[in-house]
């Protein structure tokens, strides 16, 4: 790698540029920052999928295959991501190394226009994106809520979050619900998609061999028709304290599967999750406790008790929340159920084995550094940066890591409050 | 010694060797990389259940190779070797196809410790009748997690249709049913016949000193004069499906389908890489997104961006297969196969060939990227003898009539089956 630049583009657009020769393939990516709600989520969800369809030069699916053809196959793929209650959503785009290629062609300016026109110069009828494009994504956004029940496990999540953070907009799913995807017009969302490419914040990512100083010119000039007229105000994420005395409330739902799947929602304080150094002990404890292969619920739930083949925990540091998620045999809930507790509880108590604090740190350094050795790593990495505002890099964030004490783990686990549980069980004889 | 070779339209040097006890060893450099990846490759997967070992005959139950790739991480006296390179920081992991067990490890430090542990570990079977006991219930939580998932239903339903060969038919984690017959004696015998160092391949990519990869690899997998196992053949298959059609329902929010043929079997080395650039250029120009039928049915509303097409080449079989979440599954097949007639006897536009050709060789470069990819690829080509690096050059010699040809013989009403996922309490 040979830098990391930061280019202001124009207001409220942010460039953050890896030089780097070492992949074949550069990346390319422009996301605008939005809250995410209720109000907005399906909106947020259908934008890219709506701009993907055509612009005003490669009105439809064939032509603009036809000219990402032309880029030896680039892509450039809607992406909606959910960060906390901040919506990301946008384009991603990869594409060969024009070092491999015959004549050695223009990729990346190509791919910049294209991305350009994508997101500024949308296929339209009468000044509104086309009701015919509108009017199937809406289809297709219907089908895509409908069909979350396909992945049990993401489904039993899914349902868990909607609970537990009811009358919060982090409680909405990625996609919104039914009935606001439903109501979608051509004209609501094209009022939407005006005010949001005139105010949202634009951060735009690059991976590659190019000079910055190259990208930056090529993407200026991609996006010269940006209209910039807001205060581009960096949406925030709620987050909610004071679950200290709240009972845990046991949800179950039954249908037609051979496996249960439990999922389990903590909250956890504030301070915990946003600041840097409290994040660095949070991201510690949750490799040790259930985010890897020397977790607590990998070497008790699965290899030393056999009764399940996952179960694991993530955490997300915008929302302050933590969700612990295994596949168990339907009639094995309570026994799968405390023995996650119990696990919890001896972390929380600071019976914690050098060891395994060790193995907690080496794994999330280890695949913090991996990720620095690919291009769609990096993406991620610098848009959580963004979207959490001016923090320490990687490297100096694996050196937080390694400061991290038993004592830090063990008061993460004491801050996570259990509020709800989710079980999704198989019909008859399982059911409880 | 370590023989080196440079590719040119890939920007890729590999080094190959072959250990005193006929072990393939090779090292793709990366210079300016941390993170290295290892693969530890075993010709021996889960359609492999019948086979001889010195003459003597073995049938092993379905799910016997990936109990093995469970149950290998073991060790005797010693902490688990997943646990073991875990607390080292590396991301390991394992996994059985129909044809390859691969055991693998990512990681930017303490690089030769875990490749140490690698070779020992998965050269020393500790099999225990206590251990065998409770890995039959984590495996029997995998199984039923796969069967409530639909597309794996859609995916074995459909080879069901395609394959009469029992071990082409299953999924290579069994049944719940077949690994209650599997004792650590069957691990054993499969370990023993499979596990021997020519039937296996090492490969490291990274920024590694290729010279110390092969001394360590002397060193742990070293002549052991055991014999090569030798598979029982299945019987031939024909080239027609067993079933035209099956139909299941679910608890699904959409139906879905997935249709597919039986292509060529038993290909080796540059032909199967050119078949299977074939296969998919093929695809690629009849229905990829690039292609004026997807245009129809995704305007039509009669696809959605769940579909897709694969081709696979495992075990000796290979196969086609196109679907996705559809209320229509039946009508889509049909425009597929149609328009698949049309292509063929009118012959594919050649500036559209041209055009798809340039995203496949981006495919290919994108390919060549990933470090998992390389290895597995490598490795698999190692077993059936091709040049994983040579694909853009093979690509190169595809033609527009290589691509009709394929779609002619293939695509056609009599070859294709379908699998159909149905709603609950939802007819089509």
């Amino acid at each position: 790698m040979k830098g990391v630049f930061e280019i202001p583009l124009t207001r409220g657009v942010r460039l953050t540029a890896v030089w780097d020769d070492r992949f074949k393939t550069g990346c390319l990516s422009a996301t605008l920052l939005a809250p995410h709600t209720k109000k907005t989520a399906s909106l947020n969800a259908i934008l890219p999928y709506v701009l993907r369809r055509g612009t005003a030069r490669c009105p439809d699916s064939e032509s603009l295959a036809a000219a990402m053809d032309e880029l030896y196959g680039a892509r450039i793929e809607p992406a909606i991501r959910k960060r906390g209650e901040v919506a990301a959503l946008g384009f991603c785009a990869d594409f060969p190394d024009a070092a491999f290629l015959p004549g050695r062609p223009d990729i990346l300016s190509g791919t910049a226009y294209l991305l350009g026109e994508l997101l500024l110069n949308p296929a339209t009828r009468g000044g509104r994106l086309r009701g015919d494009y509108v009017r199937s994504e809406r289809q297709n956004l219907i089908d895509d809520i409908n069909a979350e029940i396909n992945d049990k496990r993401a489904y039993a999540s899914t349902k868990l979050v909607e609970a537990m953070f009811r009358g919060e907009s982090y409680g909405v799913s990625k996609l919104g619900t039914l009935a606001d995807a439903a109501a979608i017009s051509p004209y609501a969302l094209t009022k939407y998609y005006k005010e949001l490419i005139a105010t949202a914040p634009l951060e735009l990512f690059y991976c590659g061999a190019e000079e910055p100083e190259r990208v930056a010119r090529v993407l200026r000039e991609a996006l010269a028709s940006l209209p910039r007229t807001g205060a581009f105000a960096m949406p925030t994420t709620q987050v909610r304290t004071g679950f200290g005395d709240v009972k845990e409330k046991i949800l179950r739902e039954t249908m037609d599967v051979t496996q249960g799947r439990l999922v389990m929602g903590f909250r956890l304080d504030r301070a915990a999750s946003q600041e840097e150094p409290r994040y660095a002990a949070l991201a510690v404890f949750n490799a040790l406790f259930g985010g890897s292969a020397t977790s607590r619920l990998f070497l008790n739930v699965r290899e030393r008790m056999a009764l399940c083949y996952y179960a694991g925990s993530t955490v997300d540091r915008n929302k302050g929340a933590m969700f612990v998620s295994a596949g168990i045999d339907p009639d094995k809930f309570d026994e799968v159920h405390d023995e996650i507790l119990s696990q919890l509880a001896s972390l929380a108590n600071g019976f914690i084995e050098p060891w395994e604090l060790e193995a907690a740190k080496r794994g999330v350094i280890g695949s913090l550094l991996a990720s620095l050795d690919e291009p769609t790593g990096l993406e991620g990495l610098y848009l959580d940066r963004a979207i959490l505002g001016s923090r320490p890099g990687p490297e100096e964030f694996a050196a937080l890591c390694e400061l991290v004490t038993a004592e830090d783990v063990a008061a993460v686990a004491s801050e996570a409050k259990l509020t709800h549980t989710y079980f999704l069980t198989a019909e008859a004889d399982g059911d409880a | 010694m370590l023989k080196k070779k440079e590719y040119a339209l890939v920007g890729e040097t590999a080094f190959t060797a072959e250990t005193e006890s006929g072990l393939r060893v090779t090292v793709v450099p990366k210079p300016g990389f941390r993170k290295s990846m290892a693969f530890l490759a075993v010709n021996y997967g889960g359609a492999d259940r019948e086979f001889t070992l010195s003459g003597e005959r073995f049938s092993t139950p379905s799910g016997t190779a990936h109990f093995v790739e469970h149950r290998l991480f073991e060790v005797e006296g010693q902490a688990n070797a997943l646990t073991t390179l875990s607390e080292r920081g590396a991301n390991a992991n394992a996994f059985t196809s129909p044809d390859m067990t691969a055991y693998h490890f990512e990681c930017t430090d303490s690089f030769f410790e875990n490749l140490r542990l690698l070779l020992q570990f998965v050269s020393t079977p500790y099999f225990t009748g206590e251990g065998v006991d409770r890995e039959r219930a984590i495996i029997a939580q995998e199984i039923r997690m796969m069967e409530d998932d639909p597309e794996d239903a859609v995916y074995y339903a459909l080879l069901r249709c395609l394959y009469a060969a029992p071990a082409l038919r299953e999924s290579v984690a069994g049944t719940e049913e077949s690994i209650a017959a599997i004792t650590a004696q069957t691990l054993r015998s499969a370990h023993r016949a499979f596990y021997t160092p020519r039937n296996m391949a090492l490969v490291v990519v990274g920024d590694q000193d290729p010279k110390r990869v092969l001394e360590t690899a002397e060193e742990l997998m070293p002549e052991t004069f055991a014999p090569m196992p030798v598979r029982v053949p299945e019987k031939p298959e024909g080239p027609l499906p067993l079933k035209m059609s099956d139909q299941r329902a679910m608890d699904v929010g959409a139906p879905l389908f997935l249709a597919g043929a039986k292509t060529k079997s038993g290909l080796l080395g540059r032909e199967s890489v050119k078949f299977e650039l074939t296969a998919t250029l093929a695809l690629s120009t009849l229905l990829g997104s690039a292609s004026p039928l997807y245009r129809e049915l995704y305007d039509a509303g009669a696809i959605n961006e769940t579909f897709g097409y694969d081709f696979e080449n495992t075990a000796g079989y290979s196969q086609l297969s196109f679907g996705g979440e559809t209320q229509k599954p039946e009508y889509v097949c049909m425009r597929v196969l149609e328009e698949a007639a049309d292509l063929a006897a009118r012959g594919i536009d050649p500036a559209f060939f041209a055009r798809r050709k340039k995203t496949a060789l981006g495919a290919a470069l994108r390919a060549a990227g990933s470090f998992e990819n390389i290895c597995c690829n490598v490795a698999a080509g190692g077993f059936s003898g091709y040049d994983y690096f040579n694909t853009v050059e093979v690509l190169n010699t595809v033609t527009a009539e290589d691509v009709r040809a394929f779609l002619a013989e293939y695509m056609t009403v009599d070859r294709c089956a379908i699998s159909i996922i149905t709603k609950k309490g939802q007819s089509t």
